[in-house]
Protein backbone atom coordinates (compact mmCIF):
# COMPACT_ATOMS: atom_id res chain seq x y z
CA UNK A 1 0.00 0.00 0.00
CA UNK A 2 1.62 3.19 -1.14
CA UNK A 3 -0.25 6.38 -0.43
CA UNK A 4 2.13 8.53 -2.47
CA UNK A 5 1.53 6.43 -5.57
CA UNK A 6 -2.23 6.62 -4.96
CA UNK A 7 -2.13 10.42 -4.68
CA UNK A 8 -0.13 10.71 -7.90
CA UNK A 9 -2.50 8.42 -9.80
CA UNK A 10 -5.51 10.21 -8.41
CA UNK A 11 -4.16 13.44 -9.81
CA UNK A 12 -3.07 11.95 -13.13
CA UNK A 13 -4.21 8.41 -13.86
CA UNK A 14 -1.97 8.30 -16.90
CA UNK A 15 1.22 9.11 -15.07
CA UNK A 16 3.78 6.65 -16.33
CA UNK A 17 5.32 4.15 -13.95
CA UNK A 18 8.69 5.55 -14.97
CA UNK A 19 7.80 9.02 -13.68
CA UNK A 20 6.08 7.69 -10.56
CA UNK A 21 9.30 5.80 -9.86
CA UNK A 22 11.35 9.00 -10.14
CA UNK A 23 9.11 10.88 -7.77
CA UNK A 24 8.79 8.13 -5.16
CA UNK A 25 12.41 6.92 -5.28
CA UNK A 26 11.29 3.39 -6.16
CA UNK A 27 12.25 1.30 -9.17
CA UNK A 28 9.89 1.14 -12.13
CA UNK A 29 9.24 -2.56 -11.44
CA UNK A 30 8.45 -1.89 -7.80
CA UNK A 31 5.95 0.79 -8.84
CA UNK A 32 4.25 -1.52 -11.31
CA UNK A 33 4.06 -4.23 -8.68
CA UNK A 34 2.57 -1.90 -6.06
CA UNK A 35 -0.04 -0.64 -8.50
CA UNK A 36 -0.97 -4.17 -9.50
CA UNK A 37 -1.37 -5.20 -5.87
CA UNK A 38 -3.53 -2.22 -5.06
CA UNK A 39 -5.69 -2.94 -8.09
CA UNK A 40 -6.14 -6.54 -6.95
CA UNK A 41 -6.93 -5.45 -3.40
CA UNK A 42 -9.70 -3.21 -4.69
CA UNK A 43 -8.02 -0.04 -3.47
CA UNK A 44 -7.63 1.23 -7.02
CA UNK A 45 -11.05 0.67 -8.52
CA UNK A 46 -10.52 2.18 -11.94
CA UNK A 47 -9.04 4.94 -14.07
CA UNK A 48 -11.32 7.57 -15.58
CA UNK A 49 -10.83 10.31 -18.09
CA UNK A 50 -12.28 13.72 -17.24
CA UNK A 51 -14.18 14.84 -20.32
CA UNK A 52 -15.69 18.23 -21.01
CA UNK A 53 -18.72 17.01 -22.99
CA UNK A 54 -20.09 20.50 -23.34
CA UNK A 55 -17.37 21.33 -25.82
CA UNK A 56 -18.79 18.69 -28.14
CA UNK A 57 -22.48 19.59 -28.10
CA UNK A 58 -23.28 15.92 -27.82
CA UNK A 59 -26.04 16.54 -25.35
CA UNK A 60 -25.55 14.37 -22.38
CA UNK A 61 -27.68 15.43 -19.49
CA UNK A 62 -27.05 14.72 -15.86
CA UNK A 63 -29.16 15.17 -12.80
CA UNK A 64 -28.61 14.97 -9.07
CA UNK A 65 -31.45 13.08 -7.46
CA UNK A 66 -32.02 13.22 -3.73
CA UNK A 67 -33.75 10.12 -2.46
CA UNK A 68 -35.50 9.53 0.81
CA UNK A 69 -35.32 5.87 1.63
CA UNK A 70 -36.86 3.65 4.27
CA UNK A 71 -33.97 1.54 5.41
CA UNK A 72 -34.63 -2.20 5.40
CA UNK A 73 -34.60 -3.90 8.78
CA UNK A 74 -31.20 -5.37 9.45
CA UNK A 75 -29.85 -4.18 6.11
CA UNK A 76 -29.95 -0.43 6.46
CA UNK A 77 -29.45 1.51 3.26
CA UNK A 78 -26.87 -0.89 1.84
CA UNK A 79 -29.20 -3.01 -0.21
CA UNK A 80 -30.95 -0.10 -1.87
CA UNK A 81 -27.72 1.73 -2.51
CA UNK A 82 -26.07 -1.28 -4.08
CA UNK A 83 -29.12 -2.00 -6.18
CA UNK A 84 -29.21 1.54 -7.52
CA UNK A 85 -25.46 1.44 -8.16
CA UNK A 86 -25.92 -1.43 -10.59
CA UNK A 87 -27.75 0.71 -13.18
CA UNK A 88 -25.40 1.88 -15.95
CA UNK A 89 -27.28 5.20 -16.06
CA UNK A 90 -26.20 5.86 -12.50
CA UNK A 91 -22.90 7.67 -12.28
CA UNK A 92 -22.64 7.85 -8.50
CA UNK A 93 -24.49 6.86 -5.33
CA UNK A 94 -23.74 8.32 -1.93
CA UNK A 95 -25.21 7.93 1.53
CA UNK A 96 -25.81 11.35 3.04
CA UNK A 97 -26.25 12.94 6.41
CA UNK A 98 -29.10 15.43 6.73
CA UNK A 99 -32.54 15.50 5.19
CA UNK A 100 -32.03 13.19 2.24
CA UNK A 101 -30.66 9.70 2.52
CA UNK A 102 -29.07 8.96 -0.82
CA UNK A 103 -27.75 11.25 -3.52
CA UNK A 104 -27.67 9.71 -6.96
CA UNK A 105 -26.20 11.22 -10.12
CA UNK A 106 -27.89 9.98 -13.28
CA UNK A 107 -26.71 10.63 -16.84
CA UNK A 108 -28.73 10.22 -20.03
CA UNK A 109 -29.00 11.58 -23.57
CA UNK A 110 -31.91 13.91 -22.95
CA UNK A 111 -33.83 15.53 -20.10
CA UNK A 112 -36.64 13.19 -20.94
CA UNK A 113 -34.51 10.09 -20.71
CA UNK A 114 -33.24 11.05 -17.27
CA UNK A 115 -36.68 12.04 -15.99
CA UNK A 116 -38.07 8.76 -17.27
CA UNK A 117 -35.39 6.80 -15.51
CA UNK A 118 -36.08 8.57 -12.21
CA UNK A 119 -39.85 8.23 -12.49
CA UNK A 120 -40.00 4.69 -13.89
CA UNK A 121 -37.06 3.07 -12.14
CA UNK A 122 -35.71 4.89 -9.12
CA UNK A 123 -38.99 6.15 -7.73
CA UNK A 124 -40.50 2.71 -8.01
CA UNK A 125 -37.82 0.94 -6.01
CA UNK A 126 -39.44 -0.55 -2.92
CA UNK A 127 -37.77 1.41 -0.15
CA UNK A 128 -37.62 4.75 -1.99
CA UNK A 129 -40.20 7.06 -0.47
CA UNK A 130 -39.48 10.27 -2.37
CA UNK A 131 -37.26 11.71 -5.07
CA UNK A 132 -36.17 15.27 -5.76
CA UNK A 133 -34.45 15.84 -9.10
CA UNK A 134 -32.15 18.72 -9.98
CA UNK A 135 -30.67 18.87 -13.44
CA UNK A 136 -27.05 19.89 -13.82
CA UNK A 137 -26.99 22.89 -16.15
CA UNK A 138 -23.25 23.22 -16.40
CA UNK A 139 -20.24 21.57 -14.87
CA UNK A 140 -17.28 23.75 -13.91
CA UNK A 141 -15.05 21.34 -12.08
CA UNK A 142 -14.98 17.55 -11.76
CA UNK A 143 -12.64 15.19 -9.99
CA UNK A 144 -10.47 18.15 -9.09
CA UNK A 145 -10.13 19.20 -12.74
CA UNK A 146 -11.37 22.55 -13.96
CA UNK A 147 -13.43 22.12 -17.13
CA UNK A 148 -13.76 25.69 -18.23
CA UNK A 149 -11.11 28.32 -18.74
CA UNK A 150 -7.74 27.47 -20.19
CA UNK A 151 -5.05 27.77 -17.56
CA UNK A 152 -3.36 31.10 -17.86
CA UNK A 153 0.12 31.64 -16.54
CA UNK A 154 0.48 35.33 -15.78
CA UNK A 155 4.22 35.13 -15.20
CA UNK A 156 5.76 35.81 -18.61
CA UNK A 157 8.60 33.72 -19.96
CA UNK A 158 11.61 34.81 -17.99
CA UNK A 159 12.25 36.45 -14.66
CA UNK A 160 15.41 36.19 -12.65
CA UNK B 1 18.45 70.80 -25.20
CA UNK B 2 19.30 69.11 -21.96
CA UNK B 3 22.36 66.86 -21.96
CA UNK B 4 21.36 63.87 -19.84
CA UNK B 5 24.88 62.49 -19.76
CA UNK B 6 25.75 65.49 -17.62
CA UNK B 7 23.02 65.05 -15.05
CA UNK B 8 22.82 61.35 -14.30
CA UNK B 9 24.74 59.69 -11.48
CA UNK B 10 27.95 58.20 -12.85
CA UNK B 11 27.64 55.26 -10.48
CA UNK B 12 24.20 54.35 -11.73
CA UNK B 13 25.05 54.82 -15.36
CA UNK B 14 28.14 52.72 -14.78
CA UNK B 15 26.09 49.70 -13.81
CA UNK B 16 25.81 47.79 -17.04
CA UNK B 17 22.43 46.21 -17.77
CA UNK B 18 22.56 42.45 -18.19
CA UNK B 19 23.91 41.53 -21.63
CA UNK B 20 21.06 39.13 -22.11
CA UNK B 21 18.35 41.72 -21.71
CA UNK B 22 17.70 41.42 -25.41
CA UNK B 23 17.22 37.67 -25.13
CA UNK B 24 14.79 38.16 -22.25
CA UNK B 25 12.79 40.74 -24.17
CA UNK B 26 12.48 38.43 -27.15
CA UNK B 27 11.52 35.46 -24.99
CA UNK B 28 8.93 37.50 -23.15
CA UNK B 29 7.20 38.60 -26.32
CA UNK B 30 7.43 35.41 -28.38
CA UNK B 31 4.23 33.46 -28.76
CA UNK B 32 3.65 29.81 -28.04
CA UNK B 33 6.80 29.24 -26.12
CA UNK B 34 7.14 26.77 -23.34
CA UNK B 35 9.15 28.30 -20.59
CA UNK B 36 11.27 26.99 -17.76
CA UNK B 37 12.55 30.47 -17.17
CA UNK B 38 10.68 32.19 -14.37
CA UNK B 39 11.80 32.71 -10.82
CA UNK B 40 8.47 32.72 -9.05
CA UNK B 41 6.06 30.04 -7.80
CA UNK B 42 3.20 28.85 -9.99
CA UNK B 43 0.99 28.36 -6.94
CA UNK B 44 -1.50 31.02 -6.01
CA UNK B 45 -1.16 32.63 -2.63
CA UNK B 46 -3.09 30.31 -0.26
CA UNK B 47 -6.68 31.50 0.16
CA UNK B 48 -6.37 32.06 3.93
CA UNK B 49 -3.70 34.66 3.25
CA UNK B 50 -5.68 36.31 0.47
CA UNK B 51 -8.76 36.40 2.70
CA UNK B 52 -6.85 38.00 5.53
CA UNK B 53 -5.57 40.63 3.13
CA UNK B 54 -9.03 41.31 1.73
CA UNK B 55 -10.51 41.51 5.22
CA UNK B 56 -7.92 44.05 6.26
CA UNK B 57 -8.81 46.17 3.21
CA UNK B 58 -12.50 45.93 4.00
CA UNK B 59 -11.80 47.05 7.52
CA UNK B 60 -9.99 50.07 6.15
CA UNK B 61 -6.61 49.06 7.54
CA UNK B 62 -4.80 51.03 4.92
CA UNK B 63 -2.73 53.53 6.85
CA UNK B 64 1.02 53.49 7.38
CA UNK B 65 2.18 51.01 9.95
CA UNK B 66 5.04 51.83 12.27
CA UNK B 67 8.29 52.01 10.30
CA UNK B 68 9.55 48.71 11.62
CA UNK B 69 6.28 46.96 10.78
CA UNK B 70 3.13 46.04 12.68
CA UNK B 71 3.97 45.10 16.23
CA UNK B 72 1.76 42.01 16.09
CA UNK B 73 3.51 40.98 12.89
CA UNK B 74 6.98 41.35 14.34
CA UNK B 75 5.89 39.32 17.36
CA UNK B 76 4.76 36.53 15.03
CA UNK B 77 7.96 36.78 13.03
CA UNK B 78 10.06 36.49 16.16
CA UNK B 79 8.18 33.36 17.19
CA UNK B 80 8.33 31.94 13.67
CA UNK B 81 12.06 32.48 13.21
CA UNK B 82 12.77 30.95 16.58
CA UNK B 83 10.55 27.98 15.85
CA UNK B 84 11.86 27.30 12.38
CA UNK B 85 15.48 28.42 12.51
CA UNK B 86 16.31 28.33 16.21
CA UNK B 87 17.47 31.92 16.46
CA UNK B 88 15.87 34.35 18.86
CA UNK B 89 15.30 37.99 17.84
CA UNK B 90 13.61 40.71 19.86
CA UNK B 91 10.59 41.95 17.91
CA UNK B 92 11.02 45.52 19.06
CA UNK B 93 14.66 46.09 18.19
CA UNK B 94 16.02 43.24 16.12
CA UNK B 95 13.44 42.73 13.39
CA UNK B 96 12.52 45.01 10.48
CA UNK B 97 9.72 44.37 8.01
CA UNK B 98 10.82 45.28 4.49
CA UNK B 99 9.50 45.50 0.95
CA UNK B 100 10.59 42.04 -0.06
CA UNK B 101 13.94 40.47 0.54
CA UNK B 102 15.12 42.92 -2.14
CA UNK B 103 14.77 45.99 0.06
CA UNK B 104 16.35 44.14 2.96
CA UNK B 105 19.46 43.38 0.92
CA UNK B 106 19.70 46.93 -0.37
CA UNK B 107 19.24 48.58 3.01
CA UNK B 108 21.60 46.14 4.72
CA UNK B 109 24.41 46.81 2.28
CA UNK B 110 23.86 50.56 2.39
CA UNK B 111 23.92 50.53 6.18
CA UNK B 112 27.22 48.71 6.34
CA UNK B 113 29.31 49.69 3.36
CA UNK B 114 31.60 52.72 3.30
CA UNK B 115 33.00 53.83 -0.06
CA UNK B 116 35.73 51.39 -1.03
CA UNK B 117 34.60 48.63 1.34
CA UNK B 118 34.64 45.18 -0.17
CA UNK B 119 31.64 42.89 -0.27
CA UNK B 120 32.34 39.25 -1.08
CA UNK B 121 29.72 37.70 -3.33
CA UNK B 122 29.69 34.01 -4.27
CA UNK B 123 28.54 33.37 -7.83
CA UNK B 124 26.61 32.10 -9.70
CA UNK B 125 23.93 33.83 -7.64
CA UNK B 126 21.02 36.22 -7.89
CA UNK B 127 21.86 39.32 -9.86
CA UNK B 128 21.16 42.07 -7.35
CA UNK B 129 24.13 41.86 -4.98
CA UNK B 130 26.77 43.28 -7.29
CA UNK B 131 24.83 46.31 -8.53
CA UNK B 132 23.53 47.11 -5.02
CA UNK B 133 27.07 46.99 -3.68
CA UNK B 134 28.26 49.35 -6.40
CA UNK B 135 25.38 51.73 -5.79
CA UNK B 136 26.42 51.87 -2.14
CA UNK B 137 29.93 52.81 -3.18
CA UNK B 138 31.29 49.40 -2.30
CA UNK B 139 33.57 47.07 -4.25
CA UNK B 140 32.09 43.68 -5.19
CA UNK B 141 34.55 40.80 -4.82
CA UNK B 142 33.33 37.76 -6.68
CA UNK B 143 34.01 34.16 -5.71
CA UNK B 144 33.38 31.69 -8.52
CA UNK B 145 31.95 28.66 -6.73
CA UNK B 146 32.50 25.32 -8.40
CA UNK B 147 30.29 22.54 -9.66
CA UNK B 148 32.50 19.90 -8.05
CA UNK B 149 31.73 21.50 -4.70
CA UNK B 150 28.04 21.52 -5.59
CA UNK B 151 28.42 25.31 -5.83
CA UNK B 152 28.83 25.63 -2.07
CA UNK B 153 31.11 28.31 -0.70
CA UNK B 154 34.24 26.70 0.74
CA UNK B 155 36.34 28.20 3.53
CA UNK B 156 39.39 28.06 1.27
CA UNK B 157 37.69 30.13 -1.42
CA UNK B 158 36.58 32.61 1.24
CA UNK B 159 39.94 33.08 2.92
CA UNK B 160 41.57 33.71 -0.42
CA UNK B 161 39.40 36.76 -1.02
CA UNK B 162 39.43 38.37 2.42
CA UNK B 163 41.42 41.59 2.64
CA UNK B 164 41.58 44.38 5.23
CA UNK B 165 38.84 46.10 3.24
CA UNK B 166 36.39 43.23 3.42
CA UNK B 167 33.29 44.47 5.22
CA UNK B 168 30.64 41.91 4.33
CA UNK B 169 29.99 38.49 2.89
CA UNK B 170 26.77 37.77 1.04
CA UNK B 171 25.64 34.22 1.73
CA UNK B 172 22.78 33.40 -0.64
CA UNK B 173 21.71 29.89 0.26
CA UNK B 174 19.60 28.06 -0.82
CA UNK B 175 20.86 29.56 -4.05
CA UNK B 176 19.24 30.93 -7.17
CA UNK B 177 20.25 29.68 -9.83
CA UNK B 178 22.29 26.70 -8.68
CA UNK B 179 19.90 25.17 -6.16
CA UNK B 180 22.87 24.73 -3.84
CA UNK B 181 22.44 24.67 -0.08
CA UNK B 182 24.89 25.06 2.77
CA UNK B 183 24.35 22.49 5.48
CA UNK B 184 25.31 22.88 9.11
CA UNK B 185 28.81 21.52 8.67
CA UNK B 186 29.40 23.78 5.66
CA UNK B 187 28.25 26.81 7.63
CA UNK B 188 30.39 25.87 10.62
CA UNK B 189 33.40 25.83 8.36
CA UNK B 190 32.59 29.33 7.13
CA UNK B 191 31.89 30.46 10.69
CA UNK B 192 35.36 29.29 11.67
CA UNK B 193 36.86 31.70 9.14
CA UNK B 194 34.68 34.62 10.21
CA UNK B 195 34.57 34.18 13.95
CA UNK B 196 37.39 36.56 14.83
CA UNK B 197 36.88 39.06 12.07
CA UNK B 198 34.78 42.16 11.71
CA UNK B 199 32.97 40.86 8.68
CA UNK B 200 29.20 40.95 8.54
CA UNK B 201 27.34 38.06 6.94
CA UNK B 202 24.36 39.11 4.86
CA UNK B 203 22.48 35.84 4.74
CA UNK B 204 19.85 35.82 2.01
CA UNK B 205 17.67 32.91 3.06
CA UNK B 206 14.64 33.63 0.91
CA UNK B 207 14.47 29.98 -0.22
CA UNK B 208 14.95 28.59 3.29
CA UNK B 209 11.68 26.67 3.29
CA UNK B 210 12.57 24.90 0.08
CA UNK B 211 15.18 22.35 0.97
CA UNK B 212 14.92 18.75 -0.09
CA UNK B 213 16.34 15.31 0.51
CA UNK B 214 15.41 15.34 4.17
CA UNK B 215 17.60 18.35 4.93
CA UNK B 216 16.17 21.21 6.98
CA UNK B 217 17.62 24.63 6.41
CA UNK B 218 20.16 25.86 8.92
CA UNK B 219 20.70 29.59 9.27
CA UNK B 220 24.27 30.69 9.82
CA UNK B 221 22.86 32.92 12.56
CA UNK B 222 22.22 29.81 14.63
CA UNK B 223 25.89 28.79 14.61
CA UNK B 224 27.68 29.80 17.84
CA UNK B 225 29.14 33.34 17.76
CA UNK B 226 27.51 34.14 14.45
CA UNK B 227 24.30 35.87 15.53
CA UNK B 228 26.18 39.02 16.46
CA UNK B 229 27.66 39.29 12.99
CA UNK B 230 24.80 38.02 10.80
CA UNK B 231 21.90 39.76 9.15
CA UNK B 232 19.24 37.15 8.47
CA UNK B 233 17.14 38.06 5.47
CA UNK B 234 14.02 36.15 4.49
CA UNK B 235 10.61 36.86 3.04
CA UNK B 236 7.24 35.71 1.90
CA UNK B 237 7.61 35.59 -1.87
CA UNK B 238 8.85 32.07 -2.40
CA UNK B 239 7.69 30.33 0.77
CA UNK B 240 4.09 31.51 0.71
CA UNK B 241 3.80 32.32 -3.00
CA UNK B 242 3.41 36.00 -2.21
CA UNK B 243 5.78 37.49 -4.78
CA UNK B 244 3.57 40.45 -5.71
CA UNK B 245 2.73 41.28 -2.10
CA UNK B 246 6.30 42.59 -1.66
CA UNK B 247 7.07 41.47 1.84
CA UNK B 248 10.28 40.47 3.51
CA UNK B 249 12.14 40.91 6.77
CA UNK B 250 15.58 41.33 8.16
CA UNK B 251 16.74 40.21 11.60
CA UNK B 252 19.99 41.03 13.29
CA UNK B 253 21.84 42.80 16.09
CA UNK B 254 19.95 45.86 17.26
CA UNK B 255 22.89 48.16 16.60
CA UNK B 256 22.82 47.33 12.89
CA UNK B 257 19.03 47.17 12.67
CA UNK B 258 18.84 50.68 14.08
CA UNK B 259 20.83 52.03 11.14
CA UNK B 260 19.06 49.91 8.56
CA UNK B 261 15.78 51.21 9.94
CA UNK B 262 16.95 54.77 9.33
CA UNK B 263 17.38 54.05 5.63
CA UNK B 264 14.06 52.23 5.54
CA UNK B 265 12.32 55.08 7.34
CA UNK B 266 13.44 57.71 4.88
CA UNK B 267 13.31 55.71 1.68
CA UNK B 268 10.27 53.50 2.23
CA UNK B 269 8.35 54.57 5.38
CA UNK B 270 6.84 51.10 5.83
CA UNK B 271 6.19 47.88 3.96
CA UNK B 272 2.70 47.45 2.44
CA UNK B 273 0.16 47.36 5.22
CA UNK B 274 -2.23 44.91 3.55
CA UNK B 275 0.61 42.49 3.00
CA UNK B 276 1.60 42.67 6.65
CA UNK B 277 -1.88 41.82 7.87
CA UNK B 278 -2.11 38.98 5.38
CA UNK B 279 1.29 37.68 6.41
CA UNK B 280 0.29 37.38 10.07
CA UNK B 281 -2.27 34.86 8.92
CA UNK B 282 0.35 33.16 6.77
CA UNK B 283 2.63 32.59 9.73
CA UNK B 284 -0.18 31.36 11.93
CA UNK B 285 -2.04 28.99 9.68
CA UNK B 286 -0.19 28.05 6.52
CA UNK B 287 2.45 25.54 7.56
CA UNK B 288 0.46 22.80 5.83
CA UNK B 289 0.21 24.75 2.59
CA UNK B 290 3.94 25.39 2.63
CA UNK B 291 4.57 21.69 3.17
CA UNK B 292 2.17 20.74 0.39
CA UNK B 293 3.80 23.11 -2.09
CA UNK B 294 7.23 21.85 -1.09
CA UNK B 295 6.25 18.23 -1.74
CA UNK B 296 4.96 19.19 -5.15
CA UNK B 297 8.23 21.01 -5.93
CA UNK B 298 10.13 17.94 -4.78
CA UNK B 299 8.29 15.66 -7.24
CA UNK B 300 9.05 18.06 -10.04
CA UNK B 301 12.65 18.38 -8.93
CA UNK B 302 13.21 14.67 -9.29
CA UNK B 303 11.63 14.57 -12.73
CA UNK B 304 13.60 17.52 -14.09
CA UNK B 305 16.97 16.40 -12.75
CA UNK B 306 16.56 12.89 -14.09
CA UNK B 307 15.25 14.34 -17.32
CA UNK B 308 18.33 16.46 -17.96
CA UNK B 309 20.71 13.69 -17.02
CA UNK B 310 18.96 11.31 -19.40
CA UNK B 311 19.46 13.86 -22.18
CA UNK B 312 23.18 13.85 -21.51
CA UNK B 313 23.16 17.28 -19.87
CA UNK B 314 24.80 16.53 -16.53
CA UNK B 315 22.71 17.91 -13.74
CA UNK B 316 23.85 17.61 -10.16
CA UNK B 317 21.05 17.24 -7.66
CA UNK B 318 19.92 20.65 -6.42
CA UNK B 319 18.98 20.48 -2.75
CA UNK B 320 17.21 23.83 -2.48
CA UNK B 321 15.17 26.58 -4.16
CA UNK B 322 13.33 25.56 -7.35
CA UNK B 323 16.03 25.56 -9.99
CA UNK B 324 18.03 22.90 -11.77
CA UNK B 325 21.40 23.97 -13.13
CA UNK B 326 22.45 21.45 -15.78
CA UNK B 327 25.71 21.73 -17.63
CA UNK B 328 25.51 22.19 -21.39
CA UNK B 329 29.27 21.85 -21.89
CA UNK B 330 28.81 18.56 -23.72
CA UNK B 331 27.18 20.47 -26.59
CA UNK B 332 30.25 22.63 -27.18
CA UNK B 333 28.06 25.74 -27.22
CA UNK B 334 28.18 28.69 -24.87
CA UNK B 335 25.25 29.19 -22.52
CA UNK B 336 24.01 32.16 -24.52
CA UNK B 337 24.24 30.27 -27.82
CA UNK B 338 22.46 27.24 -26.41
CA UNK B 339 19.57 29.23 -25.01
CA UNK B 340 19.16 31.39 -28.08
CA UNK B 341 19.22 28.47 -30.49
CA UNK B 342 16.85 26.50 -28.29
CA UNK B 343 14.46 29.42 -28.10
CA UNK B 344 14.35 29.98 -31.84
CA UNK B 345 14.30 26.38 -32.98
CA UNK B 346 12.14 24.73 -30.33
CA UNK B 347 10.50 27.68 -28.59
CA UNK B 348 11.72 26.62 -25.17
CA UNK B 349 12.85 29.41 -22.87
CA UNK B 350 15.50 28.72 -20.27
CA UNK B 351 18.00 31.10 -18.75
CA UNK B 352 21.72 31.04 -19.61
CA UNK B 353 23.91 30.54 -16.54
CA UNK B 354 25.90 33.62 -17.51
CA UNK B 355 22.96 35.76 -16.42
CA UNK B 356 24.15 34.99 -12.90
CA UNK B 357 27.87 35.56 -13.26
CA UNK B 358 30.85 34.43 -15.33
CA UNK B 359 30.99 31.18 -13.41
CA UNK B 360 27.60 30.35 -14.91
CA UNK B 361 29.20 29.85 -18.34
CA UNK B 362 28.52 26.35 -19.57
CA UNK B 363 25.34 26.03 -17.52
CA UNK B 364 21.68 26.86 -17.91
CA UNK B 365 19.02 27.48 -15.29
CA UNK B 366 15.77 25.58 -15.60
CA UNK B 367 13.07 26.43 -13.07
CA UNK B 368 10.76 23.71 -11.89
CA UNK B 369 7.98 25.95 -10.69
CA UNK B 370 5.78 24.43 -13.39
CA UNK B 371 3.54 21.38 -13.60
CA UNK B 372 5.10 18.00 -14.30
CA UNK B 373 3.38 17.83 -17.71
CA UNK B 374 4.84 21.21 -18.62
CA UNK B 375 8.32 20.17 -17.52
CA UNK B 376 8.13 16.94 -19.48
CA UNK B 377 7.02 18.75 -22.63
CA UNK B 378 9.94 21.15 -22.31
CA UNK B 379 12.39 18.29 -21.73
CA UNK B 380 11.03 16.49 -24.77
CA UNK B 381 11.61 19.53 -26.95
CA UNK B 382 15.12 19.96 -25.56
CA UNK B 383 15.70 16.32 -26.42
CA UNK B 384 14.59 16.96 -29.99
CA UNK B 385 16.83 20.01 -30.13
CA UNK B 386 19.85 17.95 -29.09
CA UNK B 387 18.96 15.20 -31.55
CA UNK B 388 18.75 17.64 -34.41
CA UNK B 389 22.21 18.87 -33.51
CA UNK B 390 23.41 15.28 -33.58
CA UNK B 391 24.15 15.42 -29.90
CA UNK B 392 21.76 12.86 -28.49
Amino acid sequence: MNVKILKLLEKNARMEAKDIAMVTDLSEDEVKREISEMEKAGIIRGYKGVINWEKLNTGTVSAIIELKVTPKAGLGFEEVAERIAKYPEVESVSLMSGACDLTVVVTGKTFQEVSFFVAKELALIDSVTSTSTQFIMRRYKEFGVELTNEKEDGRGAISL
Amino acid sequence: MIDYSKILSDTVVGIKPSGIRKFFDIANTMEDIISLGVGEPDFRTPWQIRSAGIRSLERGQTRYTSNRGLEAFRDELSRYVERKYSVKYEPATEILVTVGGSEAIDAAIRAIVNPGDEVIIPEPSYVCYEPITKLAGGVPVIINTKAENDFKLTPGELIEKITERTKALVLPYPCNPTGAIMEKADLEAIANVLRDRNIIVISDEIYAKLTFGGVTHTSIASIPDMAERTLLINGFSKTFSMTGWRLGYICGPKEILKQITKIHQFAIMCAPTTSQYAAIEALRSCDDDVERMKEEYDSRRKIIVKGFNELGLTCREPKGAFYAFPSIKSTGMTSDEFCEKLLYSKKVAIVPGTAFGESGEGFVRASYCYSIEHIKEALMRIGEFLKELGLN
